[in-house]
C-alpha cells in the first residue's frame, strides 16, 4: 500500500511553467489509469460473486435449484453448517498444519542449499523445484495415488521392513492425504524462501562467528530472523491453499479423511444446497483470515503487513 | 574466554609463522612471518590481491592456511573455528546486522558468551565511538561513517586480544576518514588493544601505525616504523608504494672513506656506506622527490652535494608543494617536490637547471630482475620503464 502513497504527488520539476497544472493534473491521474483494468477485473470477477455468494449464503434452506430461493436473510445457516461439519473443519486445519510443518522441514534445508550453497547448479535445482508444476495438479496427485497403492513399491518396502504391518496401506488414510499436501504445495513454499535466502550476505554470517557466534546460534541469531519475510510469504502461500484443498482428500483419503474443500465441493455440485455450500465459503475464508492474523502477529514481522 | 585480553601478560604477541594459503595455483599468502607486538598500531600495507586481507582472515578463522601457523602468546590458534578465538573484526563492509537495532549489534559478541548485563557496557561503547542515543536506531538509519563506528564498536566490546581491521575506513569519504583515523588512534590508546589494520592507503599506514609491514605478492617486502621505511627504504617496490622516490640505474664503483661512489650514465654520486643495501655491481641510486633542490646557476649548488644537470619539462601547482618535472641528460624523467615559498621565477619550463641533494638523503638498493618492478598504481616514475630507454 505505501507504494501507491508515493505515487500520488510525483513532482514534475521539469516541467514549463506554463503546462505545469495540466502535467500535474496527468500525472495524479496516471496511477489510477494504470489501477483502471486490474480493479475493473476484480471488481466484476471478484467482488460482484463475491457478494452474491455471500447473498447465497442467507438463502432461505428451505429453497431448492428448481423452486428457487429467497433471500430471508438466514443468518442460522451459518451455526447450523458448523455444527454439521465442524470435523471437517478441524481435519482441513489439522492436515494443512502437519503437512505445513512437513513441508518446512523439508523446505528450509533446500531452500538454503540451492540459494547459498548451489553455486552454478542454481538455476537447474530452482528448474527441478518448479518443474512439476508443468504437469497439472490432477495428474500429479493421481501419480501419488499409484505411488502410495497397495500394491506399489513403497508399501511393499514398509511391510518388509515392518514399518507397516501385513495388511497396512497407506492409500486412503490421513498419512496419504498429508503426504499428498506436502508434495503439492511444497514450491510455494520453497520459492519465497529461496528468495529471502538468496539475498541473505554471507558477510553477516561471517561476522556472526567471528563475534563468537556458533554455527547453530549464527543460524537463530541471523539466518533465522533474515529469513523471516520468505519464511512467512511461504508459509502462507502453503497453508491457505493447503487448508481449502480437496483434491487430495478426495482422490488419496476416503470420506473418513474428506475435509472442508470436499464437503464444500459435495455442497455444490452433488447435493445442490447453496445455502450452506456459501454459509461453509465464508467460514473457511474467516478461519483462514483469523489463523493468518493471529501467526502474523507472533510473527512479529511487522515488515510482512 | 572474556578475560584473556586483560590477563595476557607480555607474551599476548600475535605471531604468524610460516603462513601460507593457496587457492588453486595461486598462492595468495607465501610463506609469512611476522610477529605484531602486544598493544601496538599494527599496519599491513600493500596493493590490493596482494594477501593482506587473505593474511587477516587466517588470523580471524575465516580462512584456513594451506600451512603455516598463527599463535597467541604461546597458544596455537591455527585450526580454532572464529567463534572461538580472542580476536575480532572490524568487516570493511562492517556486516553489521540489518535485523537488530544498534544496541543489539554491539551487544551481540556478549549475548553469545552468555552474557546477560550488557546495558551498561553497550551505552559505555557508544559513548566511546561517540555514539551515545544511538542505541535504538537500526543500522539503514546511519551514515557510512556511524555504521563504522557501530562496527568498531561491536569488536571492541568483547575486549579482543586482537583487533583486525579489514580496509575500515575504505567505503568513507576523504575528510571523514581523516576523523575516523584520529578517533581510530585515539580509541586504540585508550583500550590499549593490539590494532591490527589492513589497507592499501599508504598515507593512512603512515599516519595511524607505530610498526607498518609492506606487502607485495604474498610476502612481507619491508617491515618497520613508518619513518624508516620511508626513509631507508628495503625495496624499489617500497620505495615507490611508501610515498615517491627517484629511482636511477647506476653501478658501485668503490668506496671512499664512509662513502660509497656510484656511477650513473657517467657521473658520480656519494651515498654513506650505511644508507647503501648493496656495494657491488648494478645498483640503483634513490633519493625522495622533496629532498632535491633546484638552482637555475649551477654554481651556486654548494659543496658536497650530489647534483646533476636537467631540463625542466613542466610544473604541478598542489597548493602546499610545487611539483618540478625534470627530464635528465640520459632521458630519464624525475621529480622534485618544493614547499610554496619564494619560487625562483627562472624556474620555468624549459630551463636547465641543476637539482642537488645532500648524499645522506640518497639510498642505495640492490638492481636485480623483472619483480623489482613497482606495482601499476604507484606513483612515477617506475624505474623499469624510464630505464628502458637507456
Amino acid at each position: 500500500m505505501t507504494a501507491l502513497a508515493h505515487l500520488g504527488g510525483a513532482p514534475t520539476p521539469t516541467a514549463p511553467p506554463g503546462d505545469r497544472d495540466a502535467t500535474r493534473g496527468s500525472y495524479r491521474l496516471l496511477p489510477y489509469l494504470l489501477l483502471l483494468p486490474g480493479a475493473a477485473w476484480l471488481f466484476l470477477f471478484f467482488t460482484v460473486p463475491l457478494l452474491q455468494l455471500a447473498a447465497a449464503s442467507l438463502y432461505d434452506p428451505a429453497g431448492s435449484l428448481s423452486t428457487g430461493y429467497a433471500l430471508t436473510w438466514a443468518f442460522g445457516n451459518y451455526p447450523d453448517a458448523l455444527q454439521a461439519y465442524w470435523p471437517q473443519f478441524g481435519r482441513s486445519f489439522l492436515y494443512a498444519g502437519v503437512a505445513l510443518v512437513l513441508a518446512l522441514l523439508m523446505g528450509y534445508p533446500l531452500a538454503y542449499a540451492i540459494a547459498q550453497k548451489a553455486g552454478r547448479w542454481k538455476n537447474l535445482l530452482l528448474v527441478c523445484v518448479v518443474a512439476p508444476m508443468f504437469t497439472s495438479f490432477l495428474v500429479r496427485t493421481l501419480a501419488w495415488k499409484t505411488i502410495l497403492s497397495d500394491n506399489g513399491w513403497l508399501v511393499g518396502l514398509l511391510r518388509d521392513v515392518h514399518l507397516l504391518g501385513p495388511d497396512g496401506r497407506l492409500l486412503a488414510t490421513p498419512v496419504a492425504v498429508v503426504l499428498g499436501l506436502t508434495y503439492n504445495f511444497l514450491p510455494f513454499l520453497v520459492l519465497p524462501l529461496y528468495a529471502s535466502l538468496e539475498r541473505l550476505d554471507a558477510r553477516l554470517l561471517e561476522a556472526a562467528s567471528d563475534l563468537y557466534a556458533s554455527p547453530t546460534q549464527a543460524f537463530r541469531r541471523v539466518t533465522l530472523p533474515l529469513s523471516m519475510p520468505g519464511l512467512v510469504a511461504g508459509t502462507l502461500l502453503f497453508f491457505i491453499p493447503a487448508s481449502g484443498d480437496y483434491i487430495n482428500a478426495e482422490l488419496l483419503g476416503t470420506p473418513n479423511e474428506y475435509m472442508i474443500g470436499n464437503v464444500i465441493d459435495s455442497a455444490f455440485l452433488v447435493r445442490l444446497d447453496y445455502p450452506q455450500g456459501a454459509a461453509l465459503s465464508f467460514l473457511l475464508m474467516a478461519a483462514i483470515l483469523a489463523v493468518v492474523f493471529v501467526y502474523l502477529r507472533r510473527a512479529g514481522t511487522e515488515e510482512v503487513l | 574466554m572474556r578475560q584473556m585480553g586483560r590477563d595476557a601478560g607480555p607474551a599476548g604477541d600475535l605471531r604468524l609463522a610460516d603462513l601460507t594459503k593457496r587457492f588453486g595455483v595461486f598462492t595468495a599468502v607465501d610463506d609469512l612471518s611476522l610477529t605484531v607486538p602486544q598493544g601496538s598500531f599494527f599496519a599491513l600495507l600493500g596493493a590490493s590481491g596482494c594477501g593482506k586481507t587473505t593474511t587477516l582472515r587466517m588470523i580471524a578463522g575465516l580462512e584456513e592456511p594451506t600451512g603455516g601457523r598463527v599463535l597467541l602468546g604461546d597458544r596455537d590458534i591455527t585450526r580454532l573455528r572464529p567463534y572461538k578465538r580472542p580476536v575480532n573484526t572490524v568487516f570493511q563492509s562492517y556486516a553489521l546486522f540489518p535485523h537488530l537495532d544498534i544496541a543489539e549489534n554491539v551487544a551481540f559478541g556478549l549475548r553469545r558468551r552468555g552474557i546477560r548485563a550488557v546495558r551498561d557496557e553497550v551505552t559505555r561503547m557508544l559513548s566511546l565511538v561517540q555514539l551515545d542515543g544511538y542505541g535504538p536506531r537500526r543500522p539503514a538509519q546511519l551514515s557510512g561513517g556511524q555504521q563504522q563506528r557501530v562496527a568498531l564498536a561491536r569488536a571492541l566490546i568483547n575486549h579482543p586480544q586482537v583487533l583486525l581491521l579489514d580496509e575500515p575506513l575504505g567505503a568513507l569519504d576523504l575528510k571523514l576518514r581523516r576523523q575516523m583515523q584520529i578517533e581510530l588512534k585515539r580509541i586504540q590508546t585508550e583500550v590499549g588493544i593490539t590494532f591490527l589494520h589492513v589497507t592499501h592507503d599508504q598515507e593512512e599506514a603512515m599516519w595511524m601505525a607505530d610498526t607498518v609491514a609492506v606487502m607485495n605478492a604474498g610476502r612481507v617486502e619491508q617491515l618497520g616504523a613508518p619513518a624508516d621505511i620511508y626513509e631507508y627504504p628495503a625495496t624499489p617496490f617500497v620505495a615507490n608504494f611508501l610515498g615517491q622516490s627517484n629511482l636511477v640505474e647506476a653501478e658501485a664503483t668503490g668506496l671512499d672513506g664512509d662513502d660509497l661512489l656510484v656511477t650513473a650514465h657517467g657521473s658520480r654520486f656519494a651515498v654513506p656506506v650505511g644508507r647503501a643495501r648493496s656495494r657491488h655491481g648494478r645498483v640503483w641510486l634513490g633519493v625522495r622527490p622533496e629532498k632535491l633542490q633546484l638552482v637555475a646557476d649551477p654554481g651556486r649548488v654548494p659543496d658536497g652535494r650530489n647534483a646533476f644537470r636537467a631540463v625542466l619539462t613542466d610544473i604541478c601547482y598542489a597548493g602546499v608543494s610545487t611539483e618540478f618535472l625534470l627530464r635528465t641528460g640520459w632521458g630519464q624523467e624525475l621529480s622534485v617536490f618544493t614547499a610554496n615559498a619564494d619560487p625562483d621565477p627562472r624556474l620555468v619550463p624549459g630551463a636547465e637547471v641543476t637539482a642537488h641533494w645532500h648524499p645522506r638523503h640518497s639510498f642505495v638498493l640492490p638492481r636485480g630482475g623483472e619483480h623489482d618492478v613497482p606495482a601499476e598504481e604507484t606513483a612515477e616514475p617506475v624505474p623499469d620503464r624510464l630505464g628502458a630507454g637507456t
